[in-house]
Parts: C-alpha cells; sequence; structure tokens
C-alpha cells in the first residue's frame, strides 16, 4: 500500500527519521548485535583474552541443567498464569457483557489494576502473605495449612503466580469484553429461537466466534509471563527459596549480577529473543487474519 | 437481551461484585496498612479498617522518607517517576510521528530498508538485550541521568506503526488541497495532519505514560544514586531489609502513591486509554 500523492525533497525525509534511525541503531541494534556475537566468545577470567568458540556457549547452556529447569519453569508459569487469568478474565467479561445496570461502572472497576506496575503487585501480595504478619497468611494458618513461601518453592511459585494473575485478569477482561461487544447479537438470538439455551450458545457460538481474541491473549499472556513477571519476581521472592520462581529472564538478570560468564550470559539473551521474536510471528500470522475487536 | 429471567441478573451482578471485590482488596488492604501503627502491623494485629495515622504516614513518606532503608523521600522518587515517564511518552510520539511522515510522505532511498530497520524493533522488549545495552549507556556517560533512563525505552516502532497506520487513511484530497493552496511538507504536516492526529496522539500518550511510569528492570540497572531513583525501584530497597525492620506503613503509603498516577490514568481517561490499548496491539 502506498500513497499515490507524495511530496517531492531529498533532504527532509531523512531529516525527519534520523532521531529515530539514531536512537534505534544505537540502543536497539547496537546491544542486540553485541549480544549475538559476544554469545560466540569465551573470555577468560580476568577479560583479558578473548577466542571465537562457535556454539559452545549455547552447547553448555543446554547442558546446563540450572538452566533446563529454568525453560521448564518459565512455561509453568506462562501456562499457569494465561489459564487462569484468562478463563477468570472471561468469566467476568462475559458478565460485563449483559445488559446489566452501571455495566460501565463494572467495566472502571474491572480495569484499572493495568496501571499497576508489577513491582507494586509483588509489594502487595507479599505484603497480604508474609508467613509471620500477612493477614491472608493467618487465615492460611488458621485453616491449618502450613503456609511458608520463603521455605517451599512450589508455595512460592504459587505466589509469584496468583499476583502476576492479579494483574493480568484486567487486561484479559478488557479484551475479551472489546471481542464480546463485536459478536452481533443477531446470531445470539438465532440460537436462541433455535432453542439452544444459553450455556450452548456460549460454547457453540460465542466461544468459537471469541477465538481470534482468545488466540492473541493467548500470545500476550504468555509475553507477559516472560518479561512483566519481573517486577513481581524481584519484589517477591528474588527467585527463591532455592531457584523456585527463577524464570529465564529473571535469570539472565542474577546471572548478568554475578559477572563472569559474558559469553553464556549473552546466549541466554539470544535465545530469549529468538522466543520473541517467533512469538511476535506468530502474533502476526494471525493478526493478518483480521481479528475483531 | 434474548430471554426473561427469573431473578433478572442477581447472578452476573453477583460475579462481577466478587471480580470487583478480588481485584481491590489488596489495594484496599494497603491503604488501610498505610495509616495504621507499624507495630501493630509486624505484630500480625493488623485492623481491617483505617487507623487514625494517614496524615502522619503520608508527610513522612512524601518529604523525609524511611528512617532505615532508603534514605531519600519518595517525594524525589515520584518527581523522577513523572519526568521518566513524561519523557518517554513525548520523545517516543515525537520522534515516531516524525518518521512515520517520512515514511509515508516521502519517496526517498533506502524507503523500505527504513521501514523494515524500524518495523523489526516491534514487540523486543529492552528486557531481553539488557546488558548490552547496559554496557552502551554506560560507555556513553548516560549512567544515572534521565537521558540514560529513557532513551534506551524510546527505541521502539509501535508508535511508528501506529501513525503510518493512521496516514495510510487520511485522503490524499487533503494534501492536493493544501498544495493548491501553497503549503510546502512543513506546513502540511502542522497545519493538516497535525490536528488531525490529535486523538491517536491523545491515546498513544495515555498508554505510553503509564508503560513509562511503571518501567522497572532498566531504572534498576542504570541508576545507582539514591536521588535517581524511580518509585517503583525506591519501594523494593524498602522491603529488602529484614522483616522486623520494614516500615510498612511507609511502604504500603508508597505503594498507593506509586499506583495513583497511572491508575487516575486510566480511570479518568478511560476513553483513550482502552483506544490506545487496542491500537497499539494490534
Amino acid at each position: 500500500m502506498q500513497k499515490q500523492a507524495v511530496f517531492q525533497s531529498r533532504l527532509l525525509p531523512l531529516l525527519l527519521i534520523a532521531p529515530q534511525v539514531a536512537i534505534v541503531l544505537v540502543f536497539f541494534y547496537w546491544p542486540a548485535a553485541q549480544a549475538v556475537w559476544q554469545s560466540f566468545l569465551l573470555q577468560d577470567a580476568f577479560g583479558l583474552s578473548t577466542t571465537f568458540i562457535w556454539f559452545e556457549n549455547y552447547q553448555d547452556l543446554l547442558r546446563d541443567p540450572d538452566y533446563f529447569n529454568s525453560v521448564v519453569r518459565t512455561f509453568v508459569f506462562s501456562a499457569a498464569i494465561a489459564v487462569c487469568s484468562l478463563s477468570l478474565a472471561l468469566l467476568f467479561a462475559v458478565m460485563a457483557d449483559k445488559p446489566l445496570r452501571g455495566a460501565t461502572a463494572y467495566r472502571t472497576l474491572m480495569i484499572w489494576p493495568y496501571a499497576v506496575a508489577p513491582p507494586v503487585v509483588g509489594v502487595l501480595w507479599v505484603f497480604m502473605l508474609n508467613p509471620s504478619l500477612g493477614v491472608l497468611a493467618q487465615g492460611l494458618r488458621n485453616l491449618g495449612f502450613d503456609w511458608n513461601p520463603l521455605l517451599d518453592g512450589n508455595q512460592a511459585a504459587a505466589l509469584v503466580i496468583l499476583a502476576s494473575v492479579w494483574k493480568q485478569i484486567s487486561y484479559n477482561f478488557l479484551f475479551f469484553l472489546a471481542g464480546l461487544q463485536a459478536i452481533p447479537s443477531s446470531v445470539i438470538e438465532a440460537a436462541a429461537i433455535d432453542g439452544a439455551r444459553p450455556v450452548r450458545r456460549f460454547w457453540t457460538i460465542v466461544f468459537p466466534l471469541l477465538s481470534p481474541t482468545i488466540f492473541f491473549l493467548i500470545v500476550i499472556n504468555v509475553v507477559y509471563a516472560f518479561f512483566d513477571t519481573f517486577g513481581i519476581i524481584d519484589t517477591m521472592t528474588r527467585g527463591g527459596p532455592a531457584k523456585a520462581t527463577e524464570t529465564l529472564v529473571y535469570k539472565v538478570y542474577l546471572d548478568g549480577l554475578l559477572g563472569g560468564n559474558l559469553g553464556g550470559s549473552a546466549a541466554q539473551s539470544v535465545i530469549l529473543m529468538a522466543i520473541v521474536i517467533a512469538l511476535t510471528a506468530i502474533q502476526f500470522r494471525f493478526v493478518e487474519r483480521k481479528v475483531t475487536y | 437481551m434474548v430471554e426473561r429471567r427469573r431473578f433478572g441478573n442477581l447472578i452476573p451482578h453477583l460475579i462481577l461484585w466478587v471480580g470487583i471485590a478480588l481485584v481491590a482488596f489488596p489495594v484496599y488492604l494497603a491503604f488501610v496498612a498505610s495509616t495504621q501503627d507499624n507495630a501493630a502491623i509486624a505484630n500480625g494485629q493488623m485492623s481491617l479498617l483505617p487507623g487514625d495515622l494517614f496524615f502522619e504516614t503520608y508527610y513522612k513518606t512524601l518529604f523525609v522518607g524511611t528512617s532505615g532503608s532508603t534514605r531519600e523521600p519518595v517525594g524525589t522518587m515520584l518527581f523522577n517517576s513523572f519526568v521518566m515517564a513524561m519523557a518517554i511518552a513525548v520523545g517516543k510520539i515525537a520522534i515516531s510521528i516524525l518518521s512515520a511522515y517520512a515514511i509515508v510522505y516521502f519517496r526517498f532511498r533506502f524507503r523500505m530498508a527504513v521501514f523494515w530497520l524500524i518495523f523489526i524493533t516491534l514487540m523486543l522488549p529492552v528486557e531481553v538485550r539488557i546488558y548490552p545495552t547496559y554496557k552502551i549507556a554506560a560507555d556513553l556517560n548516560l549512567l544515572d541521568s534521565y537521558s540514560g533512563l529513557t532513551l534506551p525505552l524510546i527505541a521502539s516502532a509501535t508508535a511508528t506503526l501506529l501513525f503510518r497506520q493512521f496516514f495510510m487513511t487520511v485522503p490524499d484530497e487533503l494534501l492536493e488541497a493544501s498544495r493548491i493552496d501553497g503549503a510546502g511538507p512543513v506546513r502540511f504536516f502542522k497545519d493538516t495532519l497535525l490536528p488531525l492526529s490529535r486523538t491517536n496522539i491523545a491515546a498513544l500518550f495515555v498508554i505510553l505514560f503509564i508503560y513509562g511510569w511503571n518501567q522497572y528492570l532498566w531504572p534498576l540497572l542504570i541508576t545507582t544514586r539514591d536521588d535517581m531513583q524511580t518509585i517503583q525501584i525506591g519501594i523494593r530497597k524498602m522491603i529488602t531489609t529484614s522483616d522486623a525492620l520494614t516500615e510498612w506503613p511507609v511502604v504500603m503509603a508508597t505503594a498507593v502513591l506509586a499506583m495513583l498516577p497511572p491508575v487516575a490514568v486510566v480511570v479518568v481517561m478511560q476513553k483513550l486509554f482502552v483506544r490506545g490499548l487496542v491500537e497499539t496491539e494490534k
């Protein structure tokens, strides 16, 4: 697609694109290229000499059980966060889509957590579920549940997932509601005349028509679980106890903080980039097929 | 309404109320805690109703800071966060609208190359190239500076794509007309295109402001001085000391202050927010 009417000028367009191209080159391509280059290098302990070692950093990484566990963990987190927040958001969106009194107020009251930053979300939930003083933790203990996420890895993971789901409901809710409102009511009325009850109508008509939105949201939620959970993890558990909440991004951060293996750290970044590019590609393929918001 | 219900819409209302309570409870608890005495909270004897220390705690938070873990008052952090969010929003919009204008309204060599160069940066967040970017920022002497905080986060394509899409829908007749009136490219941009883009700019601004305000990992690395901290970093430092020393009322007051501006933006400018969100993700 191109404009027919354009301006004739040589210098002006170059001046117009210059700022963005400069920033993109310096802060995007340069670091990305460095990460790729470094991932092929081996640096000695004093940083004095480097050797080109092809894919050895990647091989080491893939053989490292810590890394493998982190990959599995990240995908488990993504799946858990996507499933929980999508199903809850869908439930609330279906309810809010009905012609209710105060529907706009409901919408406002559901979407605002989008604006709460991940580290703040982490602080809020850590406060509620802190084993010694948290209000909810006391409730759990009164029920006879041995709650201590500071020692129990599974509980720490549950804590991170819970907080991430809490934040993500608002986003999914908004897109589900938009998707639901785009479904023509005539389709649903036709089904009702044919005698389909509400539950049946939902699963045979509404849900299939919503599938583009669901697919889009799955991709977005996976990206969210990969990257935006960093702030939540960092304020809640710092990857612990015993790496139980160390996702891929958090591992890159921690390994880099310790310094040392520069090549391995770069290889981790490159793998992350590849994952994101794959996810973006999947999403674009699907956007091509025209989504209805 | 397709069919008549015996109990009206009782169940949907009920479920939505549960949902609202679910999302609101943690924040309510934070507010309640911020108005109470630290000793009571630390003993696990927190009341579920607001206490009477509202002014004391918020005054201390904003202008004094915690006694132990962070020496900076939250007022400074709020200022830093605000500068950062504004710079990201304004900067990204400014450079994107200019480059989108060049790509749509001019024919120049490497036009498509430039378009792809920018396009590829889409959705590759700063997190995946964090340390190389950090090294470059350090080499350029940008640590502990507002430019270091903002510039790397401006490098992405979403806004450019959005403006490009919008410019493509602007009818060619407008350009013809202003050309007949003797307007050059600068004049056309200023008098025709910019006013037409007003809603798009506003929607984008809302989204980018929230995005900038809520940044975490990048500021965490790039700032080392206490007086350059953003509020998201400050709040993390407050809870790092051992449980007994954490001043929970101040921490919770900071949490409330940290979420107040972006949440207010979402609630007050909801239409623009929804529009911006849907359009940037498309």
